[in-house]
């Protein structure tokens, strides 16, 4: 077993306290029915968060103080499931391990959350839809993020399964929160159903991969087993179902794990729950966009990696999928009105560039992307929820403008904690983190790596381009807000701004922990880049070729020209010349109509799937197969065949003379008797 | 002493006599008499058996006696029901014929 030295009993408080907080809240709402004092509420479930960030605190502390060679800590509570004798035995304990990627998600998580958390007392309070709302409200937030935690600390493949799914559920009680709005519920129920999807894929690669595993001789699920193990596995083939070529087992099990990447962290196809996300309320948004479902896909991908290294065809499928979700998405994020719809398409867009990282082999930029992308979102999750409600529910930006002069705190530090990252400003964590990615691009030899270079940039440049667009309409131009509303307009309360002041210095910070080698031995600093130094002993990365200096500047360059003629565009477009913007916008209305919607996405399942599923459940399943066999021939059928039967023929036996039925039963028992004799 | 067979003999044709009275006769209080010769039959067989017993190994076993006070228990249980149904319906119909009770066929 473990050396004592790698024991830390701290980790299993971290998950266990948030997740046993949402069960004290079950048990008050669901058994007892009597909710808490408003105050019990915000001090238990604000604290639990609180709580799990000091002992992630506290654990990484320790992790960081360990020697080289014992890179992990490590908590058993119990043996979970445990199987078989000697060579062929199996156990999956109930295990939580911190190794650099977990440490450095679990503080995202632990951070972002109890900022979440901390907003959230404001914003529901407000809430009168639902008078348990309140507590309703914390006891999700809590569950998910407890959900998300040990998702990410879990020590084998088996026990981040369940957080897997029980992150799904959080999606799904938060986005369907007000669920006496028909389109809440809907969105809530999509959100679940694309995620049961992504568990599908993610149950099926557990399964293959176990079965691989145990065929070399190593039943294990534990991760560290499972890497150590892996070597024998990673060249194993099987023929195609035609014969004609070779398939790598990790190719098949990769791309069932993209496949339920895909689903939590919304990629194409499976990216349609996201865009009606916007339903839920903003602080659930930003968990769930920027800690929890949204990163777990890309923490699952990285947590493989070495499976990913040897998988060819998965990791070049993740890099296509990823380029393409970026690029669409950022299109998409263009044309919406909606300012919600603006932050859930760039949400896709950015973990699409994570996405390519990992295709590219490059784990440790695809985890700075989403750090950075997380702490960027969160921030402008937050301000834009203040900003909605301030505008009293309005979300439609052609309503706003102006609002600088009204909340000059809150477009103070949207823009520079979230605007600028996002779009990619100089010196940004978000200039850094896609500057990583696109050099993984050209390092990497991904077949149509030209293609993806293209697409990133234009990525760059739509992306710079919907951000600042986004801000131009809430908080420069014109006022567009109606006069009433406008006269009760006012700065949010420290409650509110405190949290977003935390997210704008961690965005900051992240540029920091990020800050590129080539730009830190320019300047002299040690250990730049520290994060990817911290987090580079526990992925597999693909081997680093050193680039030609002048494939760097050119990378550069791209990037901070994509900054420049994204945010000019968007500047020209919506401050300088609306009456452009309008003419241009008539012109091609139709293409912009089909962008806002999501390029008809929603159209195209419902075409595809959800009415053919519908047709089939209908017509086949239940007129035919429930109410003509089951109903009609099982059930009707045989009672109205024994009916015919007893009314026709055996309704003569019960004639009602006693000594006829004595004659029958003294004959029936002298049959039994003559057979046991005989 | 009496040969086993003797008592079997007996036995089977209280037991034969039983149910042919049990079929045949129309009234409800002879069927009934029938029945008991039936139950009677089984008792005298278990006494029999029992005899058999005797001088073996399990010389001082009265397990087909024992038998034999159940089944005659049963039978009193029996008659007392009976009798009261027979007694019930007698009142009620004014006739002790069993063709008569068939109401409830089909």
């Amino acid at each position: 077993m473990v050396d004592e030295a790698f024991r830390e009993p701290l980790l299993r408080w971290i998950p266990l306290l948030p997740l046993a907080v949402a069960l004290l809240h079950g048990i008050s709402l669901g058994v007892l029915r009597r909710p808490w004092a408003r105050g019990a509420v915000i001090a238990v479930s604000c604290g639990a968060p609180l709580l799990s960030l000091l002992a992630a605190g506290i654990s990484f502390a320790h992790l960081v103080a360990l020697p080289d060679e014992g890179n992990l800590l490590l908590d058993v509570v119990y043996t979970w499931i445990g199987a078989g004798l000697g060579d062929a035995s199996f156990s999956a304990d109930f295990a939580f391990q911190l190794d650099a990627l977990s440490a450095v998600m679990t503080l995202l998580v632990t951070s972002v959350g109890l900022a979440v958390h901390v907003y959230a007392i404001d914003y529901m309070d407000h809430d009168e839809r639902d008078d348990r709302g309140f507590q309703r409200f914390f006891c999700h937030l809590n569950l998910t993020m407890g959900a998300m935690l040990l998702l990410v600390l879990a020590d084998n493949l088996l026990l981040m399964l369940a957080g897997w799914q029980l992150v799904g559920l959080g999606a799904y009680l938060l986005i369907g929160f007000w669920y006496r709005d028909a389109t809440h519920a809907y969105a809530g129920s999509k959100a679940f159903i694309v995620h049961r999807v992504g568990d599908f894929g993610l149950l099926v690669a557990v399964l293959m991969l176990f079965w691989a595993l145990s065929d070399v001789g190593a039943p294990t699920m534990a991760f560290r087993g499972m890497e150590a193990a892996f070597g024998e596995l990673a060249t194993r083939t099987f023929a195609a179902p035609d014969g004609s070529a070779e398939i790598l087992l990790v190719d098949v099990i990769g791309l069932c794990l993209v496949l339920a990447a895909c689903a939590k962290s919304a990629q194409l196809p499976l990216h349609i729950w996201l865009p009606d996300e916007t339903a839920s309320p903003t602080p659930a948004s930003a968990l769930i966009q920027t800690a929890t479902s949204a990163a777990a896909g890309v923490y699952l991908l990285c947590r493989l990696s070495f499976l990913f290294a040897a998988a060819p065809l998965a990791s070049t499928t993740l890099a296509w999928v990823g380029c393409c979700t970026a690029l669409f998405a950022a299109v998409a994020a263009a044309g919406q009105r909606d300012l919600k719809g603006v932050l859930a398409y760039s949400t896709m867009s950015q973990l699409g560039l994570a996405f390519l990282a990992v295709g590219c082999g490059a784990y440790t930029a695809a985890i700075f992307h989403v750090v950075a992308h997380a702490f960027v979102k969160c921030a402008l999750f937050f301000g834009a929820g203040t900003v909605i409600q301030s505008l009293q529910g309005e979300r439609d930006m052609r309503r706003m403008g102006a609002l600088r002069k009204r909340l000059p705190k809150t477009r103070f530090l949207v823009l520079t904690g979230g605007v600028l990252v996002l779009a990619g400003l100089p010196g940004s964590a978000g200039f850094f983190s896609y500057d990583e990615i696109l050099l993984a691009a050209y390092r990497s030899s991904l077949p149509g790596r030209e293609a993806l270079d293209w697409m990133a940039t234009a990525t760059a440049v739509f992306t710079a381009f919907y951000i600042l667009r986004c801000y131009f309409l809430v908080f420069e131009g014109d006022s567009h807000v109606e006069r009433e509303v406008r006269a009760h307009m006012h700065e949010p309360s420290n409650l509110v701004l405190g949290p977003l002041y935390a997210m704008v210095l961690l965005a900051v910070f992240a540029s920091l922990l990020g800050f590129p080698e080539f730009w830190g031995d320019r300047i002299g600093i040690e250990d730049s880049n520290s994060l990817a130094n911290f987090l580079a002993p526990v992925l597999s990365n693909a081997p680093a070729g050193k680039l030609s200096e002048r494939t760097e500047w050119a990378v550069i360059a791209s990037g901070a020209s994509g900054f420049m003629v994204g945010g000019l565009a968007a500047w020209w477009l919506y401050l300088r010349n609306p009456k452009l913007r309008a003419r241009v916008s008539g012109s091609v209305a139709t293409l912009l109509g089909l962008v806002r919607s999501g390029y008809g996405a929603d159209e195209i399942y419902d075409r595809a799937l959800v009415r053919p599923l519908l047709g089939v459940s209908d017509r086949v399943l239940h007129r035919g197969a429930e109410q003509g066999l089951i109903d009609g021939l099982a059930v009707n059928g045989l009672a109205r065949a024994i009916w015919l039967l007893a009314q026709n023929s055996l309704r003569h036996f019960q004639s009602g003379m006693t000594q006829g039925y004595l004659v029958v039963t003294i004959g029936g028992v002298l049959c039994i008797l003559l057979y046991l004799v005989r | 002493m009496v040969p086993i067979e003797h008592i079997v003999g007996l036995s089977a044709l209280l037991f034969t006599i039983g149910v042919v009275g049990a079929l045949v006769r129309r009234s409800l209080l002879a069927m009934l008499i029938s029945i008991q010769l039936m139950l009677n039959a089984a008792g005298l067989a278990f006494v029999g058996f029992n005899r058999i017993w005797q001088g073996s190994e399990h010389g001082q076993a009265i397990d087909g006696q024992v038998f034999t006070v159940i089944v005659i228990s049963v039978g009193a249980a029996q008659i007392a029901v009976g009798l009261a149904m027979v007694l019930a319906l007698v009142r009620n119909r004014d006739s002790m014929n069993v063709e008569d009770m068939s109401v409830l066929k089909w």
